[in-house]
């Protein structure tokens, strides 16, 4: 049975944080990515949800397959409806952190990505994409 | 309660991750593991990941919080069996767990510990 192209994912605690890490390991698995870039990109995954997690009150993932020409990509968008991020510059920023990390979650999964965009309204929200290239 | 298992070995701690952590499952650990090395006087951690698929900031910050804790404690901590593919992904990360120290296999994980211990006393009573 075909999977469909998406899939989308509650992001609301440390468990569901897990299961955004295996459905991603599962979709990049499918993909053919090398052993090194599914390590990468789950990695980001799991930075990803637990910055949705901490920071943003809880949200949702969404795991696509993206195509552009001949090569394919694993797109991953992580959304909540938090405060929202007042000075993105200083988040993208190694080592600040507001919640007692290592700040290393936003440039860190940045770093693993191919493309990386964020937005963020401040009372509205935050939605963070990223896509890693076969 | 779900928990990590701490094998007591003389004076050597062993632990080998098999799950994939949920913070909170990290963080018992490192509690765990810290009253432990106190209450058995164990002189020496050790660590296995193999199993690990993938170790996130998160981790990686609690492996060195417990190297840290355990030196504070008078043991010392080594980390053993580190995927290649996720130590590459931890430094692009940006973590180099400074300060942990790393075996590529259990072997190798029990030898640094022993020479750091001077010659590690299997089964004998307290230091």
């Amino acid at each position: 049975m075909e999977r469909p192209a998406a899939e989308r994912l509650p992001v609301t605690d440390g468990y569901q944080v897990v299961q955004v890490r295996q459905a991603v390991r599962r979709w990049s698995q499918d993909l053919g990515f090398s052993l090194i870039d599914q390590t990468k990109i789950v990695t980001a995954a799991s930075e990803l949800a637990r910055n949705v997690v901490q920071h943003g009150g809880g949200g949702q993932a969404t795991i696509e397959v993206v195509f552009e020409g001949p090569r394919r990509g694993l797109r991953l968008t992580f959304e909540d409806e938090g405060p929202g991020i007042p000075d993105i510059n200083l988040a993208m920023k190694e080592g600040y952190t507001t919640a007692g990390g290592l700040g290393l979650g936003l440039p860190g999964s940045k770093r693993l990505s191919n493309e990386f965009s964020i937005c963020s309204t401040p009372g509205e929200g935050t939605r963070v994409v990223i896509t890693r290239w076969k | 309660m779900e928990r990590i298992p701490i094998l007591k070995m003389g004076e050597l701690l062993l632990v080998s991750i098999q799950v994939d952590m949920h913070d909170r499952l990290a963080i018992q650990l490192q509690d765990d593991l810290t009253s432990q090395i106190a209450a058995t006087s164990a002189r020496g951690v050790l660590i296995d990941i193999s199993a690990l698929e993938m170790v996130d900031s998160f981790m990686g910050r609690m492996i060195a919080n417990i190297a840290s804790m355990s030196r504070v404690l008078d043991a010392e901590t080594v980390v053993v069996g580190m995927r290649p593919a996720v130590a590459i992904t931890l430094v692009e990360l940006g973590m180099s767990l400074p300060g942990v120290r790393t075996a590529l296999d259990v072997e190798r994980g029990m030898a640094l510990l022993a020479e750091e211990m001077g010659g590690v006393r299997h089964g004998t009573a307290g230091r």
